[in-house]
């Protein structure tokens, strides 16, 4: 019922929206005639100054439109700038592109904790916090916050597409959870709940751990004595790492769910001993750089000749600059939507109403689909595995 | 029973970098009677320089001895040109000193090695010893090594003259500036001792805990607690107590009181020790005579 109501409510939408922008062109501040003026806050500096790429990555992409005449013929100005990863640096930088600069959107602010510190100013000033570079959940709540959108798969979403499989491929199975005692940990076991629903006395112990502790040796001993022999494993990267390693130490062999979140090859799966991480599970919803089978894919190739001119010094094997190319053309996608009206209402209009968009670097299966209702953009995924080697993708597209 | 057995056996095993830590922490109390905060920092930077050395084709051994040496002369040079200066200043004065090192040695580590995990080599076998399931063979080792260098350290200041002259010159700065000990050398060789006990600690905590710039963060608060447990002047009491920080620590927090509140076991330990017998208990009970 719901689905078959979405596409009239697009096309009413669409009538609505079509002879106001014909009619005469609307501003808000940051965008003219001439240009659209967006900001960006990336920790350029500081303990998550590699993602700072991202930022690049966005800049190089922006200048690419540009040369190719901009977006309606208006040239897009990227004002980014640096938090240092530290909220308070955060609130200082969002108020000078919002005050001082007058960007039309802030686009692609990174991280949990200074998008948090953000939140309510964005949303009191009302202008856009688009497509936050954060996986929490909070991000989905357009009825309190309409002025602030996710992009990725959040936690919640993929603790649900583990849960999907477990109920799929073993409905007896003795579940234990390994999470960080914080919203990051709290929100993935929620999804992974929900989307195990009544089946959730299949979990047979749950321990959580905290960032200050030197190891999660203790916790996983406790999972084993539990009797699980499906571990979901929720920990950024060093407890990810020393948890691999643990488990195979004691003789422990569940088959073990991986977050994405410490999903790296080089940074988790290494450390811990690629031998010991063979089977682990987790999820991938972009087309891999380091992943032979797109070699001859026309979307990598299109991506690498975008590299190789506008970001060349920029890493070819690192996948957030495939994650900063996708952001980028999902706001390249709203704008264009947006066409004459520009205001910072309209903006927000034509982010919740992306319909089946894809994107030519997501895994075939996969689209962004937005509505007022429903400010989480992407929620599919892939599961995969790990043979000793690479990452190997298998079964269908998960989520909904 | 099984699972009270592998609590205490994986205590052991956290146990042993704690006793690790905290006889460094020891070492320079002994030494100036300070605790010094920036120790965990110091230990981690070291093994960031081994790390180093090994990556530049150094084998493990001679890595591992040219660590403690550029440690132990580390050591020595932040005594005489960072904490020399305040020796006689109130020590609220040199703990913010310590605090100071500490961040900056923490930053110039992210600055240099970024905040990456990255794998310490181990020189024990990756299998676990004979079969077993609960130890892996370094954890047996780094446990091995501590009971070694508190060997050592206790040869050293119960049997060397050098060692004697460093109890004194901590004890008794103005006597023995009297018979002609140099205090404030034998103060820069205790820190020079306690950075290179630090730097074996980071080297045998490292392949456990991954090596990355907070490796020491929360080992440290566990270790103060041991060496408190212990007595902050006695060697054995501070592997003693780390030993029973990580016991108890995961034996309570499995059974009694939760994960979450593991880190809370340590302060309470650090409080209680310090209230009821502030001396620890294999620490000497000091009697000012007024």
């Amino acid at each position: 019922m719901k689905l078959s109501l979405l596409p009239v409510a697009t096309l009413l939408a669409a009538a609505l929206a079509a002879p106001s922008a014909l009619a005469q062109k609307k501003y808000d501040p940051g965008a003219s005639d001439k240009e659209i003026k967006i900001g960006n806050i990336n920790p350029y500096s500081g303990p998550a100054s590699a993602y700072g790429t991202i930022g690049k990555v966005i800049g190089a992409y922006f200048k690419k439109i540009n040369d190719e005449g901009g977006i309606n013929g208006r040239k897009i100005n990227f004002i980014s700038v640096d938090d240092g990863y530290s909220p308070p640096k955060t609130v200082e930088m969002a108020r000078k592109l919002v005050e001082q600069d007058e960007v039309l959107v802030l686009f692609q602010p990174l991280g949990t904790p200074p998008n948090s510190a953000i939140h309510k100013y964005m949303n009191a000033k009302k202008v856009p916090q688009l497509f936050v570079a954060t996986g929490a959940t909070k991000w989905n709540d357009p009825m309190n916050f309409p002025w602030t959108m996710g992009w990725q798969p959040n936690y919640q979403t993929e603790g649900m597409i583990y849960a999907q499989h477990i109920l799929k491929t073993r409905p007896n199975a003795k579940i234990g959870i390994l999470y960080q005692n914080d919203d990051y940990g709290k929100d993935y076991v929620k999804g992974f709940k929900d989307g195990l629903g009544a089946k959730a006395s299949m979990i047979v112990k749950e321990v959580s751990y905290e960032v200050a502790d030197p190891t999660v040796d203790s916790q996983i001993v406790q999972l084993q004595s539990a009797g699980a022999d499906t571990l979901f494993n929720v920990t950024t990267p060093k407890f990810a790492a020393q948890a691999i390693r643990k488990a195979y130490d004691i003789g422990w062999n569940p088959l073990h769910y991986l977050n994405q979140v410490s999903a790296s090859v080089g940074s988790v799966l290494t450390p811990a001993g690629l031998d010991k991480s063979v089977g682990l599970i987790s999820t991938q919803y972009f087309k891999d750089p380091t992943d032979k089978a797109w070699a001859n894919d026309a979307a990598m190739k299109e991506w690498t000749a975008f590299m190789k001119k506008y970001y060349p010094e920029g890493n070819l094997t690192d996948a957030f600059n495939v994650y900063g190319y996708m952001v980028s053309q999902t706001l390249v996608q709203v704008l264009k939507q947006a066409g004459d009206n520009l205001t910072r209402e309209n903006v927000m209009k034509q982010a919740a109403s992306l319909k089946n968009f894809e994107l030519p670097m997501f895994l075939p299966g996969i689209r962004i689909n937005t509505s007022a209702t429903d400010f989480a953009p992407i929620e599919q995924e892939q599961l995969i595995r790990f043979d000793g080697k690479e990452w190997v993708r298998f079964g269908e597209i998960l989520g909904k | 029973m099984d699972a009270l057995i592998h609590q205490v056996l994986a205590g052991l095993a956290t146990g042993g970098i704690y006793a690790s830590v905290a006889l460094a922490l020891v070492m320079i109390y002994q030494a100036t009677h300070l605790v010094n905060f920036a120790q965990g920092e110091l230990a981690m930077f070291c093994t960031y320089l081994a790390w180093t050395l090994i990556n530049a084709g150094f084998g493990y051994w001679p890595a591992f001895l040219l660590t403690v040496g550029l440690a132990f002369v580390l050591g020595v040079v932040i005594e005489r040109v960072v904490i020399r200066p305040v020796e006689n200043s109130p020590v609220l004065a040199v703990v913010v000193v310590f605090i100071g090192l500490l961040v900056i040695l923490n930053s110039i580590a992210v600055w240099i090695y970024t905040g990456t995990i990255k794998t310490f080599p181990s020189p024990f076998p990756t299998e676990p010893l004979f079969g077993n399931k609960f130890m892996s063979s370094h954890e047996i080792g780094a446990i091995v090594v501590t009971l070694i260098m508190l060997l050592l350290l206790y040869a050293f200041f119960r049997f060397t003259p050098l060692g004697l002259a460093m109890r004194a010159a901590a004890q008794n700065p103005a006597s023995a500036k009297l018979v002609g000990i140099r205090v404030g050398w034998m103060l820069a060789l205790g820190w020079g001792l306690a950075a290179a006990i630090g730097a074996v600690a980071g080297m045998m905590v490292a392949p456990i805990v991954f090596l990355e710039p907070n490796m020491m963060g929360g080992i440290l608060l566990y270790a103060f607690a041991a060496a408190l447990v212990g007595g902050v002047d006695s060697p054995g009491g501070a592997v003693f107590g780390g030993f029973l920080v990580g016991v108890l620590e995961n034996v309570l927090g499995a059974f009694v009181i939760g994960n979450e509140l593991k880190l809370a076991v340590a302060l309470v330990l650090i409080i209680g020790v310090l209230v009821v017998k502030p001396s620890g208990f294999f620490g000497k009970v000091h009697i000012t005579r007024v």
